[in-house]
């Protein structure tokens, strides 16, 4: 037995864990010490999510089987294999001494409940208090994480709440009968970033209160270096490396770390720089690490130039009440009098949390919602005028990548079938033999074999999937496209050699991008230009460097200080972020005034109501 | 909630009248109740049979026919039949009850039978329990019902002597058209319950239920159950009007003094009072089940409360 024993909570080794025949985790060994983080990191598949559903005796319910390993809680006091207990043994410890978050705080909390009683539940269960007394307690766990009323939360249900507000009840939740672990799985990866700053500062507080410990899983490295204390790195079910934060970001050793590290965007990278970067990367070339690509500046975007798009006074409205003869009494303004331009070859990103209508002002442009009032013009041509063929011809000029690679392709088509679909509706080609010719180019053209075309959307990875997505969008010849948090379901290290596509595309093509994004880093490193929204309306807009280097909006900045730093060395103050975007429904005529902006220096507005 | 079921009530309403309507104007199609009565009778006159439709009110306006039918659901004056004379609200009187009886216990013994089955099946999914489940509701499910009862006639009253074979008295007289009936229910059901609960055990909520350390008992029965009751209370709205369906070819074959029966001798009789109130009342009931099943939503599922 290791000494780390006397100041470990738990004590994983050799844990081997597979799933019918294949193995998904290999012979995984670390220590969780006492009041410590420890971050597991990895990408999708790598195994992490396997391990702490191991850990809680949740992986067996889901068809897992155990191969081989020990985990020990209290290995110097009173030491318990995990493994070896039956369910119902397992089930005492289950939410008492070992707790768990998910990632998905949306769907992590039963519909039909209210929120008291599913804190209660856990205090009835472990603690076997009353119902009285446990809903007394919800109230003061809600108030632990910081809920603004937490008296009337108890009697809401789930879907009354939002994203960032359920996460927080989760936690309350999991820390209801004060456990010695905590669990927390991507706890914030589906949420806003100054959400997820909040989320880490209660997680820290909590620590700090409670003595627990924490396992954090993760795939992002900023959040690791914000929160962990030791790192354990994962990569296809293996451990390759495990240390402190700080020895794991100045020195990685392992060739996978080294990778994953490089491809995370750094907020602040691109300070001094006009134009955007394109840097080269370090992939696995068969477990070697291997630097592809060039360092050049993306001096492409011609500013002198007409712009391509012009987006006027846009507005766009939902509907949402209703009186019973139809008239229209609380709309949601979803976008409020949004201007821009965008040039040729120039690289233009909403920013904004969620609801703050950048999707809706993409899908305006794709013709998909119609706008309230404003006008939207391609090629100096205002829509509002275009005939219905012109419109069509739109369709073709500007294409759309969503953010869900899986959900976007038709599972029943080769990719082949999907690429192939663009240029039969547009009737770019009419020869079945030149259109197989230019399927097989434009996967070439993202970095997939062109012998592909004949597979199915289930035989990729999520990476190779949002490539046949891109080659999709370059079938049709556009001239400007649409990418709606088309990085953010993907892994660093595919993100990072997307955004290297998306830059190449754009250096031979002259392609216009307009960027939806919430990942501020990434935003820096690819944008020419910058707007940020905040509740429909464009509170600051720029060039990348006035916006991140001269910010001059209050919501900008309090956006910027969320992200977190990838460095551990130089931690984030723990900023205290209150409060959540407020409700978007309005009564009509009570809808927001249109921002006034001005000019701080040429080219760089800013609200400035 | 009150806005959602007022809206739901006047809905209601109008299908009810459109339904009278369709079968008010089809019934008329189908032939001259005036021969039909004068049937056999060998020296009728053209003149006969003009006092005969007098007397059946059939040379009122068809609007004002219409309408007196339709009152009748609020007056409970359906007019009398045209075959022997008896007052319809009479012959519904003693008929709803027993087709309303039998209804109710074939959907009961269904759903008894269909939702621990359905869960067994789902949390057991691919091992024997699960393929032995679906094999018997498949069967089930594949039996057409007047076959199924004349074998259970053949089975039990003939055969064995145990069950009476026709006929509405006592529980016994029960067993086999309910049966009948319930079967097919049953095997729809299980399927639908197993359907619906594997979607609901993949839920993330249900993987933090057994997170918190509850019993599998409480995270099926607390957690899972109640969220496929949507699906489930859904289709069982449906069904019932599948099941009034039903009942016609079941009542028939156990000569059963209900609804069914009624309405089969009077489209033979072109008794148009008897057969216009029947389907109004069945297509009101089945609205009403489904009215029902909306304010069970609200009930079960917060979201729709709160809408």
């Amino acid at each position: 037995m290791k000494d780390t024993h006397h100041t470990s909570l738990l004590s994983v080794q050799g844990l081997t864990v597979s799933f019918g025949a294949s193995q998904v985790i290999k012979d995984l060994s670390f220590e969780v010490p006492l009041g410590k983080t420890v971050a597991v990191v990895g990408e999708s598949g790598s195994g992490k999510s396997v391990t702490s559903l191991s850990i809680m005796r949740l992986a067996d319910l889901n068809g897992a089987t155990y191969d081989g390993g020990s985990i020990v809680l209290n290995p110097a006091t009173r030491p318990t294999d995990l493994l070896t207990l039956q369910q119902d043994e397992a089930r005492q410890i289950r939410g008492k001494d070992v707790a768990m978050i998910f990632q998905e705080p949306m769907t992590s909390l039963n519909p039909v409940y209210t929120i008291g009683d599913q804190i209660a539940e856990i205090l009835m269960l472990h603690e076997r208090v009353s119902r009285q007394d446990a809903l007394t307690e919800a109230v003061r766990l809600l108030s632990l994480v910081r809920l603004p009323d937490a008296q009337g939360v108890i009697n809401r249900y789930p879907h009354q709440l939002s994203g960032g507000m359920r996460q927080r009840v989760m936690i309350a939740m999991a820390v209801a009968c004060r456990p010695k672990l905590l669990i927390a799985d991507e706890p914030t990866t589906a949420l806003d970033v100054t959400i997820q700053a909040q989320i880490l500062d209660i997680l820290r507080d909590l620590q700090a209160e409670l003595g627990m410990s924490i396992i954090f899983i993760t795939h992002d490295m900023g959040v690791v270096a914000e929160i962990a204390d030791q790192v354990v790195v994962m990569w296809k079910g293996e451990k390759v490396e495990e240390g402190p934060v700080e020895t794991i970001f100045a020195t990685p050793r392992h060739p996978y770390t080294r990778s994953l590290l490089s491809a995370v965007p750094k907020l602040g990278a691109m300070t001094g720089q006009d134009y955007p970067l394109k840097s080269p990367l370090t992939v696995l070339v068969d477990g070697r690490p291997e630097q592809v690509g060039e360092t050049r500046v993306q001096d492409t975007a011609q500013m002198a130039a007409a712009p391509l798009l012009s987006v006027r006074d846009l507005s766009v409205r939902f509907d949402l009440k209703k009186t019973w003869y139809g008239k229209v009494t609380h709309v949601c303004p979803a976008v409020t009098g949004a201007s821009f331009d965008i040039h040729p070859g120039e690289t233009l990103s909403l920013v904004g949390e969620s609801g703050s209508g950048k999707s809706t002002i993409a899908r305006a442009i794709m013709q998909l919602n119609s706008p309230s009032a404003g006008d939207i013009a391609f090629d100096g041509k205002p829509m509002s005028r275009m005939s219905l063929a012109e419109r069509q011809k739109l369709r073709q000029e500007i294409q759309y990548i969503f953010q869900d690679p899986f959900a976007s392709l038709d599972p029943r088509k080769t990719v082949g079938w999907s690429i192939a679909e663009p240029i039969r509706t547009h009737g770019l080609m009419d020869n079945d033999r030149n259109i197989s010719r230019r399927i097989g180019e434009l996967l070439e053209r993202v970095g997939l074999p062109a012998s592909v075309a004949t597979r199915y959307p289930h035989q990729f990875s999520g990476g190779q999937r949002q490539r046949v997505c891109i080659a999709r969008a370059l079938a049709s010849k556009p001239r400007l496209i649409i990418a709606d948090e088309a990085l953010s379901a993907l892994d660093v290290s595919i993100q990072a050699q997307i955004i290297n596509l998306f830059m190449d595309l754009q250096k031979d093509d002259g392609l216009a991008y307009l960027f939806v994004s919430h990942d501020m880093a990434v935003v820096e490193k690819m944008s020419h230009r910058v707007a940020v929204l905040y509740l429909g309306q464009i509170v600051e807009m720029g060039s990348r460097r006035q916006v991140f280097e001269n910010t001059a909006h209050p919501y900008t900045r309090r956006l910027l200080s969320a992200v977190p730093h990838p460095d551990p060395t130089h931690r984030r103050e723990p900023v205290r972020l209150e409060g959540e975007v407020p409700s978007t429904t309005r009564r009509i005529g009570d809808e927001p005034p249109a921002a006034i902006h001005r000019e701080v220096s040429p080219g760089h507005m800013v609200a400035s109501n | 909630m009150a806005g959602f079921l007022l809206k739901r009530l006047a809905q209601a309403v109008f299908v009810v009248m459109v339904v009278t309507l369709i079968v008010s104007v089809a019934v008329r199609m189908t032939g001259d109740p005036a021969m039909m009565i004068a049937q056999g009778a060998t020296d009728i006159t053209e003149a006969d049979l003009e006092r005969i439709r007098e007397g059946l009110g059939l040379n009122e306006p068809f609007l004002s026919q219409y309408l007196a039918t339709l009152s009748g659901l609020f007056t409970w004056d359906f007019g009398r039949s045209f075959l022997g004379g008896t007052p319809v609200s009479t012959l519904i009187g003693n008929a709803l009850p027993a087709t309303l009886l039998l209804a109710f216990t074939s959907l009961l013994v269904s759903i008894v039978i269909s939702i621990p089955l359905g869960i067994r099946a789902a949390i057991r999914r691919g091992k024997w329990e699960d393929q032995l489940i679906r094999i018997l509701s498949l069967v089930g499910l594949s039996f057409p019902n007047f076959w199924l009862a004349t074998m259970l006639v053949l089975l039990f009253s003939i055969t064995l002597q145990w069950l009476p074979p026709s006929g509405m008295n006592g529980i016994a007289s029960f067993i086999m058209p309910a049966v009948t009936m319930g079967i097919i229910l049953t095997a729809t059901n299980v399927r639908l319950v197993r359907t619906s609960m594997l979607e609901v055990m993949q839920s993330q909520y249900i993987m933090v239920a057994r997170a918190k350390g509850l019993s599998e008992r409480t995270v099926l029965y607390k957690h899972a159950l109640r969220n496929c009751a949507i699906p489930l209370i859904t289709f069982l709205g449906l069904q019932f009007g599948g099941l009034l369906g039903g009942i016609v070819v079941v009542e028939r074959v156990f000569n059963w003094p209900g609804m069914g029966s009624l309405a089969f001798d009077a489209v033979a009789g072109r008794d148009y009072p008897v057969l216009q109130s029947v389907i109004m009342i069945l297509s009101t009931l089945i609205v009403l089940v489904n009215l029902l099943v909306d304010i069970a939503y609200g009930l079960i599922d917060p979201r729709i409360r709160t809408e």
